[in-house]
């Protein structure tokens, strides 16, 4: 029992995660109908600026929560900038060329920003301070640290800003009315291109963020960790219904605890297998996500 | 006083020519109609002064200003409104975002919006009572009400109107072509778009026919009405509105 409680509290954390991750290749697929290949190397760049900033700084135990909470936001603030610059050099150009031409832009991107990383970092792990945990909450047969819960209150509440930016004001209204048809966008007066740098921007942010809590999580980082990372956050996007994103927070969690669960009771190698195949059951059986069309086709 | 002019506009669509040079103007306070059958270029050259396809060459001014190659939103906020063909109302959002959008450019003024959003739930009752609805599931009249009630929203000097009728059953056509009318009275100037020629010349002060991107007649509304050409095209008979 007590192993099963332990599985379900590290999915939930590594769900925090996917889930932010998976927000911006969902957000960013509805106003440009673009899978951003590049969306997880953002993601890695957050974790280095995260690292930075704490090596910078220096974490006593003591400062543990003020400390992790600087670092996401340095790292979200750094991806914000870098998935804008993206978009403006690389995307937007591109936005009334064919949809192979984003594509390849897009595998370019991601291969460039890896490369990069790789030189700046001599191709080496780095390793966030462990001294982040903060110790564990209770003790007993079920280990929970006081930094796993702060990951995860603060996915939440980012998620739950997203949520409230996207429905409550006229920018996140906006957004939602690009993404359902961009000439009638343009024709209300909105400066379509801004307002996708402004996506980038976004989902860039919470990429960036969600890369810093998995460095505090995993400890370890490198120039290759976005790969695997952003196709499994991908999985959750298109498990959730890609351009639907409370479908998307949920499906990031399910993902999060697909890993855990299938690296405790099966084994970790086989977890990648088993994410996959599920991306590939669900592309074949229900290309519009668990949760089904939530557009409304107009009559 | 002119407040649109085209001159020599020309646009194509890869290799294919869709305006071959069309000149026409709009008085302020006219309602003038583009008539013409499908692929005559009527929404082609909506779409091209409204700014949302390029133009090869030619001219359009709107009220003495060049606005030739102003990227779409800016034509809108030079007063400009343009209700697209099928109405491209925002489905999955409610009558109330979808208005709430169209006073986009005046976001930073909530209040002003929100008045607005008023009036137009004044002129159109129906979307009042239905503000919470998601648009897409609004009848297709209701969605002709909505997007001209969006367009409105910033009280354009010129509303470009592109086949409102479409897919509409014949009473409520004939509605939205009377609000088409209040809409002038209410001071604004009208491009109206139709295959629908009997009841839009019969709104319309004048009008131009398309054929294959150039224009082969113009003249009163009236006079147009009463042409042997225009009746053998396009009045030959009752007015056939297609369901969609």
């Amino acid at each position: 029992m007590s192993e099963f409680v332990q599985y379900l509290v590290n999915g939930l954390t590594i769900g925090a995660f996917l889930a932010l991750i998976a927000l911006g290749y969902s957000m960013i697929y509805g106003v440009v109908r673009l899978i951003n290949f590049a969306h997880g190397d953002v993601f890695m760049i957050g974790a280095f600026a995260g690292f930075g900033t704490l090596t910078t700084v220096g974490v006593s135990g003591g400062m543990a929560v003020p400390a992790m909470i600087a670092a996401v936001a340095v790292g979200a603030l750094t991806t914000g900038i870098v998935g804008t610059g993206i978009a403006k050099a690389a995307y937007v150009p591109l936005l009334s060329s064919p949809r192979l031409a984003l594509l390849i832009a897009a595998i370019g991107v991601s291969l460039a920003l890896e490369e990069g990383v790789k030189v700046l970092t001599d191709a080496r792990f780095k390793s966030y301070p462990t001294a982040l945990d903060g110790g564990r909450i209770f003790s007993g047969a079920v280990r929970v640290t006081w930094g796993q819960l702060a990951l995860v209150v603060i996915s939440v509440a980012l998620m739950a800003a997203l949520w409230l930016f996207v429905t409550r004001t006229v920018t996140g209204t906006a957004m939602r009315a690009l993404a359902m048809d961009r000439d009638a966008a343009r024709l209300q007066g909105i400066n379509v291109e801004r307002l996708i740098l402004t996506t980038f921007f976004i989902g860039s942010m919470l990429a960036g963020a969600a890369g810093v809590m998995y460095g505090l999580y995993y400890v370890q980082i490198s120039f290759g960790m976005g790969f695997l990372i952003g196709l499994r956050a991908f999985t959750a996007a298109v498990l959730g219904g890609i351009g639907n994103l409370p479908g998307t927070m949920v499906a990031g969690v399910c993902i999060g605890l697909v890993q855990s669960f299938s690296a405790g009771y099966v084994s970790s190698r086989w977890t990648d297998v088993i994410i996959f195949g599920l991306l590939i059951a669900v592309l074949a059986l229900r290309p519009t996500g668990l949760f089904g069309e939530r557009v409304v086709e107009r009559a | 006083m002119t407040l649109l002019r085209v001159t020599d506009l020309h646009s194509r669509y890869g290799q294919v020519e869709a305006l071959s040079g069309i000149s026409f103007e709009v008085g302020e306070g006219e309602i003038v109609a583009l008539l013409g059958s499908n692929g005559a270029g009527k929404t082609t050259t909506l779409r091209t002064v409204t700014g949302l396809h390029r133009a090869r060459s030619g001219r359009v001014e709107f009220d003495g200003r060049d606005i030739t190659r102003l990227v779409a939103h800016k034509v809108v906020a030079a007063g400009l409104g343009h209700v697209p063909e099928g109405r491209r109302v925002f489905p999955a959002l409610n009558v109330a975002e979808n208005l709430l959008l169209g006073g986009y450019l005046r976001r930073r003024d909530r209040a002003a919006v929100a008045a607005r959003r008023d009036e137009v739930y004044e002129m159109f009752p129906r979307l009042g009572e239905r503000r919470d609805q998601l648009a897409g599931l609004l009848s297709g009249g209701e969605q002709q009400m909505l997007a001209i009630g969006r367009a409105l929203m910033l009280r354009p000097r010129l509303l470009a109107l592109d086949e409102p009728t479409m897919g509409l059953a014949p009473q409520m056509a004939q509605q939205v072509l009377r609000v088409v009318r209040d809409i002038r009275d209410q001071g604004a100037t009208i491009l109206i778009v139709e295959q629908n020629a009997h009841q839009t010349l019969r709104l319309a002060d004048r009008a131009y026919v398309l054929e294959t991107g150039r224009i082969v007649l113009d003249g009163p509304a009236s006079a147009l009405a009463q042409d042997d050409r225009v009746k053998a095209a396009y009045l030959g008979g009752d007015p056939v509105i297609e369901a969609t």
